[in-house]
C-alpha cells in the first residue's frame, strides 16, 4: 500500500535537558519561532538522564523519530553530563540499525539555552527528514499496544 | 483512586489565541482519575490561585496539573500555592502549552492538539509523582567577586558594608581594571581617577575584603551557599609582605621593551612595574618573559636596589582554597583587535589611535603628562577625526552584531575636551546615528556642537591612507549633504566595539554559566532577573553581561550585591529533593553509580539488607547524600540492575511521558 | 505591455539578490567608492532608492556606468548587503531593455526570410527574457 506522504504526520519525540535545551525552546517560543507540532517535548534533568530505553520504547510505541537535545559539550551544567550523554547515544546510534530502526531515525543535538531559533531550526530540519523517511514501520511490539 | 485536577490556563490572549482551551478541558475530562477540570484567563494571578486552592478543596484532589506557561517561569508559583492547601508542592506538574505550543503554532486545531497531548503527557506522569521533602544546606557567609574594576570593586564593597566577608580576585597586579585608565567620565567630565581610586583605597582598607590580585581562578566545585573554589596566585617575584612600594626596582630595571598595557602600548615599561601610582596593592610584580634575569640569569639589578631585600626569583604560584557561599561575575570588556579593519590604518600609522589611547594621551597621568600630540611625530595636532561605530553594528564576520553603547557618549567627551583643552583643534565625529539616551546625555552631546563647535558628519569613514611623509587621508562620505569628502586630519581616533574578556569562555565553562554567542553571560531573565545568572548562587555585574557605561555598571554592581546579600543572610538553604535515590533491594553493590556521580555524592556502604527474597542479608550497597546530589541522573543510566532512580524523573514517569505522548 | 516602477524594482531586487532591508544607512559603501565623487547618485543611495522602489532613480542614474566592480563596497558594509551587485543589476536591465528594442517578434514579418533561423533564435533566447 502506497502511503499518502503530503498527509503523513510523524510523532516525534525530543528529550530536552532542563538548563538549555528546554530554555532554548522556550526562546524559540518566546521570539515566535514556529516549528511542526509533531515534536512533543519530554522534561528532562540533565540529558545524561535519558535512558537509551526510553529512546527504544518511543520507537517500540511507534515513534517516527526520537531526538535528544543537550548543553553544547563543556557547558553541562552538571560538568560532565552531556559526555556521557555523547558515548551512550554513540553506542546506542551504532546497534539501532541492527535493532530494525533506520538510524536516521534518531537525532542528538547541542542547544543552548539562548539558542532558540537555532532550536526551532533544528526541529523543522529534523521534522522534514522523518516525514520524507515516512513511517516507522520496522519495530513493533504489539503487547505495547492496547 | 487519585484525584487529579486539571488547570488550563489562557495566559489572555497568549494561550486562549491559539488554543481552543475549552476543548482541552472536555479532552482531559474524560481521562480516568481526572477528577476535575477547568479553564481560567490568568491561572497565576491571585484568583487564578484562589479557584485551584477551592478546588482541591471542593473536589479532594490529590495530585494537580496546570497547562500553562513554562514550568522556568510559574512552576514554583503553583508549588506554592499547593502548598498553602495542604498538597505536597512535588505533586504538581506543568504542561508548557504556551512557549511549546500556542507561540509556535498559528492553526488552532493544530495548537488544540498539541495542547491535549501535552495535558495528556502531564497526567500521565502525574500519576507517578511521589511526595517529596527538600533537605536543608548550609550557606558560606563568604562571597568572591571574580573581576577587580569599578563593578567588582563596587559589588564588593556593597556586600562587605552588609557584613559579609568577600574575596576580589583580580588577573592583572593592580585592582582598577579599564575605569583606572580612563581620563574623565561622562556627563560631569570628572576626572575618573578621582572617583575611582577612593573606592580602590577603601576596598583594600575594608575589613571585609581580602583582595587577590595577579591571581586567576583554577577550580570550582560544589553549588550554591557551598562553593569550593581553588584560586592561582601567580608568583610576583616580589614578597608583598615586605616591599614598601618605592618603586626603586621600576626604575632601574633595564629591560625597558615591553608596550605598557596600562598605557596601551604609548609607552614602554620595565620587566619589573606597578602598573600605575595608586595601584593597589602598590608592590611591583616581575614579568618573567621580559626579565633579562629570569632569560640570561645575568642581571639581577631589582635585588640589589631594593631597600627592603623583597625581590624573590624563586617565588612560586600559590594555590589558596576557600569556601564560598556565591560568587559574582565581573570580568568586564576589551576593545577588539582591528586586524580586520585594515582599511581605517590602524597598525599602518602611529596616528591612527584606539579612543582607550586617546585616553591615556589626555589623562594628566599618562605618557605625554596628558598633551594632546601625535604619537608620530609628538607635535599637537590641528584636526582631528573621529570614527564611531569601528566593528559595532557590523553583523559580517569583521565585527560584532550589538551596539557598544558608550561610544557616542565618549566620543562627545572627547571632542569636547579636545576643543575645550585646545580651542584651535578642528574635531569632526563621523557618525552612523548618535545613541544617546540616559539622564542629561542628549544635552551632553548637543553641548558638544553647539558650545564647542564639534563638526559633526552623518556618514562613516570608508578609508585611511597615510602617505610616506605620514600624512593621513581620510575619504568618507557626508550622506546628509550627499557629497564625497577627503579629509587631512593629523589624528584619527577610532571608537572600536567593546567585547566581554579573554577569559569570560573560560570562565562560563568553569562555573556552568551560560554564555550568549558573544560571550556575554546570560541573565536569567532579561527582564525580572537580569543581574542572576541561570546556574545558582553565581551573579552578573558590569560589562561581562552587556555593554554599560559606568553609572549603569555601578547600579548593576548595587543589585548584584543586594542578591548575594539576600543569598548570605540565610542560614540554610532548601536543596533540591529531586536527587537520586537507591533501591536497596536490588542494588548488587557494583558501586558503577559512584564512577559516574561528578559530585562524589554516592558511596559503598556495608549495611543489613532486606532481599527481594525477604531475607535479611548484609552487602555493599549504593548510599546517595542527598545533600551533595544534583540530580543530574547520570546514575541511573549507569546502573546496570536499574536499582538507581532520580526522584521527580523516575524510569516510570518519563516512560509514562513517552507511552502518552506516542 | 507597460512596466509599473514597482515590477521593475522587484525585477531589479531579484537581479541583485542582495537584502537590501539590511541596510543601516552608514554610507561606508559611498565612502570607501574610488569613484563616487564621479557619481550622481552614490553607493548608498542606491540601496535606499532600492529599498524604497525608486526603480526609475536606478535606471537613470550614471552611477551603474561608472562602477568598477571593485567591489570594496561590498566587502565593507557592516551589514553584508553588496550595492556592486544592485550596480550589476541595473547595468543587466539597462542591456536586457535595449535587446527587447531591437528584436520585437512582431516585427518578424520586415526581416529579411533569407536570415538564418539559427540566428533568430539565438536573438530570442538573448534578448527576450
Amino acid at each position: 500500500m502506497l502511503k499518502d506522504t503530503a498527509k503523513f504526520e510523524p510523532k516525534i519525540v525530543a528529550f530536552c535537558c532542563n538548563w538549555c535545551s528546554y530554555a532554548g525552546a522556550d526562546g524559540a517560543g518566546t521570539a515566535r519561532k514556529n516549528y511542526p507540532a509533531n515534536v512533543k517535548i519530554i522534561k528532562v534533568p540533565c540529558s545524561c538522564r535519558v535512558n537509551p530505553m526510553f529512546i527504544l520504547r518511543a520507537f517500540q510505541r511507534g515513534a517516527d523519530g526520537v531526538i535528544l537535545c543537550g548543553c553544547h559539550p563543556g557547558d553541562c551544567h552538571y560538568s560532565t553530563g552531556n559526555y556521557y550523554t555523547r558515548r551512550r547515544m554513540a553506542l546506542l546510534m551504532s546497534m539501532l540499525n541492527f535493532m530494525g530502526v533506520a538510524e536516521d531515525r534518531f537525532r542528538v543535538e547541542w542547544v543552548s539555552a539562548a539558542e532558540g531559533a537555532k532550536f526551532a531550526e533544528v526541529m523543522n530540519d529534523f521534522v522534514a527528514k522523518i516525514t520524507a523517511l515516512g513511517e516507522n514501520v520496522k519495530l513493533r511490539d504489539l503487547r505495547c499496544k492496547k | 483512586m487519585q484525584k487529579i485536577g486539571v488547570f488550563v490556563c489562557w495566559c489572555g490572549s497568549n494561550i486562549a489565541g491559539t488554543v481552543d482551551v475549552a476543548a482541552v478541558v472536555e479532552a482531559v475530562k474524560k481521562i480516568p482519575d481526572v477528577a476535575y477540570a477547568v479553564d481560567y484567563k490568568y491561572m497565576c494571578s491571585e484568583e487564578g490561585q484562589k479557584l485551584i486552592k477551592d478546588a482541591v478543596v471542593e473536589y479532594g484532589l490529590d495530585r494537580l496539573v496546570v497547562c500553562s506557561c513554562s514550568p522556568r517561569m510559574h512552576e514554583a508559583t503553583f508549588r506554592k500555592c499547593a502548598e498553602s492547601i495542604g498538597i505536597n508542592p512535588y505533586m504538581v506538574e506543568i504542561a508548557n502549552i504556551r512557549e511549546q505550543c500556542s507561540w509556535v503554532l498559528k492553526d488552532v486545531a493544530v495548537a488544540t492538539e498539541k495542547a491535549i497531548q501535552l495535558a495528556k503527557a502531564a497526567i500521565a506522569k502525574v500519576r507517578f509523582n511521589d511526595p517529596l521533602h527538600p533537605g536543608q544546606s548550609q550557606v558560606v557567609k563568604r562571597a568572591l567577586v571574580i573581576g577587580g574594576g569599578i563593578a567588582g570593586i563596587q559589588t564588593a564593597l556593597d556586600i562587605a558594608d552588609a557584613g559579609y566577608k568577600v574575596d576580589i580576585l583580580e588577573k592583572e597586579p593592580t585592582i582598577g581594571g579599564k575605569m583606572a585608565q580612563i581620563d574623565k567620565t561622562f556627563p560631569t567630565l570628572d576626572c575618573s581617577a578621582c572617583i575611582l581610586t577612593p573606592k580602590m583605597v577603601d576596598a583594600a582598607c575594608h575589613e571585609n575584603i581580602t583582595i587577590h590580585t595577579y591571581s586567576e581562578l583554577e577550580a570550582v566545585s560544589g553549588y550554591v551557599g557551598n562553593f569550593d573554589v581553588t584560586i592561582r596566585k601567580k608568583a610576583r617575584s616580589v614578597k608583598a609582605e615586605i616591599c614598601s612600594g618605592c618603586g626603586i626596582c621600576t626604575e632601574k630595571c633595564p629591560a625597558r621593551k615591553t608596550p605598557s598595557e596600562f598605557d596601551e602600548g604609548l609607552r614602554n615599561r620595565g620587566a619589573i612595574y606597578i602598573p600605575f601610582a595608586q595601584a593597589i596593592p602598590k608592590v611591583p610584580v616581575i614579568d618573567r618573559e621580559a626579565c633579562l634575569k629570569f632569560k640570561t640569569g645575568k642581571c639581577g639589578v631589582c635585588s640589589i636596589v631594593c631597600p627592603n631585600k623583597a625581590i624573590d626569583y624563586t617565588q612560586e604560584d600559590e594555590l589558596i582554597t576557600e569556601k564560598y557561599g556565591a560568587i559574582v561575575l565581573a570580568t568586564g570588556f576589551e576593545l577588539i583587535d582591528l586586524d580586520k579593519y585594515g582599511e581605517l590604518g590602524y597598525g599602518r600609522s602611529k596616528n591612527v589611535i584606539t579612543s582607550m589611547q586617546l585616553e591615556r594621551l589626555t589623562n594628566a597621568a599618562g605618557p605625554t603628562e596628558g598633551h594632546l600630540v601625535c604619537p608620530a611625530t609628538g607635535k599637537e595636532p590641528k584636526s582631528v577625526v573621529i570614527v564611531s561605530c569601528v566593528g559595532s553594528r557590523d553583523t559580517t564576520e569583521r565585527g560584532k552584531t550589538y551596539c557598544s553603547k558608550v561610544c557616542c557618549m565618549y566620543n562627545a567627551k572627547h571632542a569636547m575636551y579636545i576643543r575645550e583643552k585646545y580651542p584651535n583643534v578642528d574635531v569632526t565625529v563621523f557618525y552612523i546615528d548618535v545613541r544617546t539616551p540616559g539622564k542629561g546625555f542628549d544635552e551632553f552631546q548637543r553641548r558638544a556642537v553647539e558650545e564647542y563647535g564639534v563638526h559633526y558628519v552623518r556618514g562613516q569613514v570608508g578609508k585611511v591612507l597615510s602617505d610616506k611623509d605620514g600624512n593621513l587621508t581620510v575619504f568618507a562620505s557626508d550622506l546628509n549633504s550627499g557629497k564625497h569628502l577627503m579629509l587631512n586630519p593629523d589624528l584619527v581616533v577610532l571608537a572600536c566595539a567593546v567585547k566581554p574578556a579573554k577569559d569570560a569562555r573560560k570562565l562560563a565553562s568553569m562555573l556552568t554559566a551560560s554564555i550568549d554567542t558573544n560571550d556575554f553571560y546570560v541573565e536569567a531573565h532579561p527582564k525580572l532577573r537580569p543581574v542572576e545568572s541561570p546556574t545558582a548562587g553565581i551573579f552578573l555585574s558590569g560589562m561581562c553581561q552587556g555593554p554599560k557605561d559606568i553609572p549603569e555598571t555601578v547600579s548593576q554592581a548595587g543589585a548584584a550585591a543586594a542578591k548575594v546579600i539576600g543569598l548570605l543572610a540565610k542560614d540554610k538553604l532548601m536543596t533540591n529533593p529531586c536527587t537520586a535515590k537507591c533501591n536497596e533491594k536490588i542494588c548488587s553493590g557494583c558501586l558503577t553509580c559512584t564512577k559516574v556521580c561528578p559530585y562524589g555524592a554516592i558511596s559503598g556502604v556495608e549495611k543489613e539488607v532486606i532481599t527481594l527474597n525477604g531475607t535479611r542479608e548484609k552487602r555493599v550497597v549504593a548510599v546517595v547524600n542527598e545533600a551533595l546530589c544534583q540530580g543530574c541522573g547520570a546514575c541511573t543510566v549507569a546502573c546496570p540492575s536499574a536499582s538507581m532512580d532520580l526522584q521527580g524523573f523516575t524510569n516510570k514517569q518519563i516512560l509514562a511521558e513517552v507511552d502518552a505522548l506516542c | 505591455m507597460v512596466i509599473t516602477e514597482k515590477e521593475k524594482a522587484e525585477m531589479l531586487s531579484q537581479l541583485a539578490a542582495t537584502n537590501v532591508s539590511h541596510c543601516i544607512q552608514c554610507g561606508r559603501c559611498s565612502a570607501n567608492c574610488p569613484v563616487a565623487w564621479k557619481m550622481d547618485v552614490l553607493p548608498h543611495r542606491m540601496v535606499y532608492a532600492l529599498l524604497n522602489g525608486e526603480a526609475d532613480t536606478l535606471l537613470e542614474a550614471n552611477s551603474p556606468w561608472k562602477c568598477l566592480s571593485c567591489f570594496a563596497c561590498a566587502q565593507r558594509c557592516p551589514k553584508g548587503v553588496s550595492p556592486a551587485a544592485i550596480m550589476e543589476a541595473v547595468r543587466l536591465t539597462a542591456i536586457r531593455s535595449q535587446g527587447g528594442n531591437k528584436l520585437n517578434p512582431n516585427e518578424l514579418e520586415n526581416y529579411n526570410d533569407k536570415l538564418p533561423q539559427q540566428a533568430l533564435v539565438a536573438a530570442f533566447r538573448k534578448y527576450n527574457k
